[in-house]
Parts: C-alpha cells; structure tokens; sequence
C-alpha cells in the first residue's frame, strides 16, 4: 500500500508575519521556515501506518521553490521512504497545485494521499479536496481518527458541531486535522538517514499543468490593531468592568 | 453577476450562517439562488423566505441528507452552468464540498472572505488572520464567506422553490454517525452574545466545570482553546482559533489562555476581550481591554459568585 504525502514549505508557526517592501506579500527572506503542522501530522499519520505494517511505502512531495528541499528532508527524517521536489519559483494556487498532483498519481498509482487540512500561511484548505475531486476518489477532511483495515478505510472527522465519522474504500485523500496525533521530533540518526533516501527533482513545467495564477494579491495590512487595556486589581473590580460592558 | 448560494443544514435545521451568506452575495448582486439539498421542504421554504433570496432550488433525496461531500459537490456542480459565483458561508460541510465543487467545474477559489468589495476583489485573512490580503479574482469562482463578517439577513415573502433531480454521480462514502457534545440550553458559539473560553491554564475537566457555571450565570456559551481539548477538558466543537471556530461575539472572556496566535485568530474581531491569567506577561493581556492577573481557580468562582449575588439583588 502506497500513501503519498504532500508537504509544504511555510512560515513557522512561531514567527511573527511581517509585510515585504511591495506590500503583497509576506517577508520570507531570513525568516524561518518549518514544514506546516498539518502536513507534519499527515507525514506522522503514514509513518505510523507503515509501522503498523499496513503501508509499504511513503512518498513525500513537495512544490515549491529550491529551499523547499528541508521541507522533503523532515519527513525524510520522520520515515517516509522518498521524496520529489516539483519546482516552481512562483507559489502555485491550491486548484493548479490539486492538478500536478493528479499528474503526480497518475504516474504513483498511491492507494491513499494524506494531506494537512490546511497550510497555516494561507488558511485555504482548498488542495485536499481539489485532488479527491480531480482523481474521482473518496474524501474525509478533518481527520482526528484514521483506522485502516485492508483497504476499508473509516475517518473520524472534526466538524463545528462535534465530529463525524466515515467510511469508504481506497483509494481516497485525507486531509488530517491537528489532532490526529503528536508528529515525532525529528532526531539526528533521522537526518542522517534521510540524507541516503532517494531524492527526486522535477519542474513544474513538465507536468503540462496551466500554472498561471487567477488571483493577484494587490494589498496585505495589518487588522486593527487591538491595544492592551486595563489591569484590575480585585475581582469585584473586573466584575463591574465587565457588567459595565454588558450593559452596553 | 449570478450568485448560487449552497446552505448547509442539520438535524432539520437550517444552518443560521446560510442567512450571513446571503448578505455577503447581496453586497453586490439582486441575483442570488439558494440551493439545499437533502432536506425536507420546510427548509427550503424557510431558505425561501431569507430577505434577498431570488428563488431556491430544492431536493429532498436522502442521498444529500448527511451533505457527504461527494454526491452534494457533484449536485452542485450539475446546476452551477448560469451561476458567475459559488458561494457557502464556510462551515465544516462547505468546506469539504466547495473545492471539489471548485475543482469539478475548473474554477478558483477564496476560503474564509470576511469583505467583498466588488464582483472581483475581496478580503481574507492569512497567517492565522494576522494580515488581511486583499484578492483580485476577475471571472467564475467558488467563495466561502466567514459567517461573522456579515450581518444575517431579514425575511421576505417566500419566493419560488424548484424542485431539482438528484445528479448521476458516484457515493462512495458512507455516514457512519454523528458526535456531539453541546450542552442543551447553552447559546451556540458563533451566535453567542458572551462566551466564557478556558485553555491550558484550566488544567483539568473538574476546573472546566468552573467555566461552565461561569458561562451559566452570564448565559454565555463556551469556548476553548485547542490545548483545553487536547487535555480532554472541553468537547472540540468549543474549539477557538485558527483551525477551530472564529466568533466575534460582544465580550469573549479567556481564562488560563496565553493568547498564542493561532487563539487570537479565532477571537480578534470580539468587541471586548477580558482576560484571567496568572501571568502578568501573557499575550493576552496585550490585547485584552479588561484583565486581571491571578489564578483563575480561585477567581472564576469568585466572579461567579459576585456576578449571580448582582442577578439576584
């Protein structure tokens, strides 16, 4: 069994987001970059099927520009067996991005993509989806529980109202939720092991997807900016305090 | 510009959201059709009945009753031919259904728009909603709308419903079931006025219960953050933040919560932020108007307490 695993370079999670000098676009140079949680619990997620026996191999792809290679060598390093980097200079949209990965298992043939619920930079939780739909395949989104038996898979999935379950038959794509699991730190026999693992590189171009964007951004600012207010020192004081707001 | 509005529905009711979706639609256009599916006709006359509504397209095949992603995107896609835009108010189900909806019929899509300032430009929130992106996207595409950004829209007389057949396409999910733990009796959590939130700080399920009176005597609903329910102290549909539930209510008061981003983007657009933590430096405080420091096990049920003696005087 087959699981193929798209990961994304983004900002960390811990930086705080600064505007670049065109005021489009967030500031990436010298800023650290992670590998996005989700993708991180999806890569987690395969590697713990593969360790349950239930999956032979792991494949790990990223699209993005050159420095998106550390992103393929963390989940290298978490246990997946291979990693191809598509690259593109340009950010590609979620649609062209759910195109080259259609590409992508045409050529794979994976009995399961496991995917992040969303990348943490853009909020769009969009590419997930857009693949199950373009290959024609099952989908759960959200996932917090994956029990696989054979090729019968059931998910369990976070909605507003509480969660859902689902069952379906591979070959499908889900897309995990952060609760899934608690992804395992990267250790130093990892790295070095993932340095011997095979490592492919192709072009975005070659997969014959339009990757012309449909979205320009024209401005990125800041929200109103909240400012701190007041500290009180009894609770009877932040009692009427509140009250008073409640009577607004 | 021809909005098809998709509106999500459970348990027999319509999903209140579904009324902000279509304000959002009549930011810039009279055209709007509804489509539910899977649910008996008294929602769609209900859908019907939203002030701005043109007219709803209507099936009640039980295939859409759970709106598993698959069939109800290809629903969806079957009656989008005239439709310029697909527009949901981004719940969970719209979530799943409208970028297969997107892909399907070869369109872009915006997820969680919070301003729409023309057929072609809208804004969104990015990094955990701590910049605002402004978007151009000129021709055909799928929107989900966040609820809160937009006011619900009023009633009308019900326009015309129309039934539609179901569309030919494969269901290969199955529902297995449904789980939820929301406290009956307590306002739902992107509605609620007040919502008393606990995080880490909270500790246990026995300190949650604290919250919980708290939450009764301010008819508050309750909210947490995702540490609070990875510590199994709150069911995940209380969840707040980034990958949870963004409210706006008037007054959202946060205890034992640091006020980490991925939090803040669930609250940033709450008229009044009070905050109870026993570190004076935590984030929060930085964006709360009212705040207090100390421990919050002692001073949630102090609050309590002095807050049920003013009901009662």
């Amino acid at each position: 069994m087959k699981i193929l695993v798209p990961v994304k370079r983004v900002i960390d999670s811990n930086v705080r987001v600064q505007i670049d000098a065109s005021g489009t676009a967030a500031r990436h140079d010298g800023i650290k970059h992670a590998l996005n949680p989700f993708d991180e619990t999806a890569v987690e997620a395969a590697v713990q099927l593969k360790e349950a026996g239930k999956a032979d191999e792991i494949v790990a792809v990223t699209i993005g520009p050159d420095a998106a290679q550390e992103t393929l060598r963390t989940a290298l390093a978490m246990g997946a067996d291979r990693a191809l980097h598509i690259v593109t200079a340009q950010p590609a949209e979620p649609l062209a991005v759910a195109k080259i990965l259609e590409k992508l298992c045409a050529e794979e043939n994976p009995d399961l993509v496991l995917c992040g619920r969303q990348a943490i930079d853009d909020d769009s939780g969009q590419c997930g989806p857009m693949l199950a739909a373009r290959l024609g395949w099952a989908q759960a989104v959200g996932a917090s529980d994956i029990q696989l038996s054979g090729r019968d898979i059931t998910v369990t999935c976070e909605v507003d109202t509480g969660t859902v379950t689902l069952t379906t038959t591979l070959p499908a794509v889900v897309s995990a939720d952060l609760r899934l699991n608690q992804p395992r730190f990267v250790t130093l026999p990892g790295l070095m092991k993932a340095k011997r693992k095979p490592q492919a590189k192709r072009a975005a171009e070659d997969f014959g997807v339009d990757l012309r964007p449909h979205m320009t951004c024209l401005t990125l600012k800041e929200p109103p900016p909240r400012s701190a207010g007041k500290k009180y020192d009894t609770v009877a004081e932040f009692a009427d305090a509140i009250l008073a707001e409640i009577q607004k | 510009m021809k909005y098809l509005i998709f509106a999500t529905h459970s348990d027999g009711v319509l999903n209140p959201a579904t009324r902000r979706a279509v304000t959002a639609a009549a930011q810039t256009s009279t055209d709007i059709t509804l489509l539910i599916a899977g649910a008996p006709r008294a929602l769609a006359d209900e859908a019907a009945a939203i002030a701005g509504v043109r007219n709803v397209l209507w099936t009640d095949d039980a295939a859409y009753a759970d709106l598993l992603a698959e069939p109800t995107a290809a629903l969806i896609a079957a009656q989008a031919k005239d439709f310029d835009t697909i527009l949901a108010a981004a719940t969970a189900e719209a979530k799943a259904i409208l970028p297969r909806v997107s892909a399907l019929l070869d369109m872009p899509m915006l997820s969680e728009v919070t301003k729409i300032l023309d057929d072609e430009t809208f804004e969104r929130p990015v990094y955990a909603g701590s910049l605002i992106a402004t978007i151009k996207c000129p021709g055909r595409k799928c929107i989900t709308v966040r609820g809160i950004s937009f006011a619900p829209a009023g009633t009308q007389p019900p326009a015309p419903v129309e039934n539609i057949p179901s569309a030919d396409a494969p269901a290969p999910t199955r529902f297995v079931s449904r789980n939820s733990q929301i406290a009956t009796g307590r306002p739902a959590l992107t509605d609620a006025k007040i919502v008393v939130s606990g995080g880490r700080g909270v500790a246990t399920k026995e300190g949650f219960g604290k919250m919980e009176a708290l939450a009764d005597v301010l008819h508050a609903a309750v909210g947490a953050s995702r540490a609070a329910v990875d510590g199994g102290m709150a069911p995940n549909e209380c969840q707040v933040g980034q990958s949870g539930r963004t409210i706006a209510p008037e007054i959202y008061l946060a205890a034992g919560i640091s006020g980490a981003i991925q939090h803040m983007a669930g609250i940033r657009d709450s008229r009044i932020i009070a905050a109870i933590n026993k570190d004076p430096d935590a984030p929060i405080f930085s964006a709360a108007d009212i705040g207090i420091v100390g421990d919050l096990h002692t001073i949630v049920p102090e609050l309590t307490d002095i807050l049920r003696q003013k009901q009662n005087a």
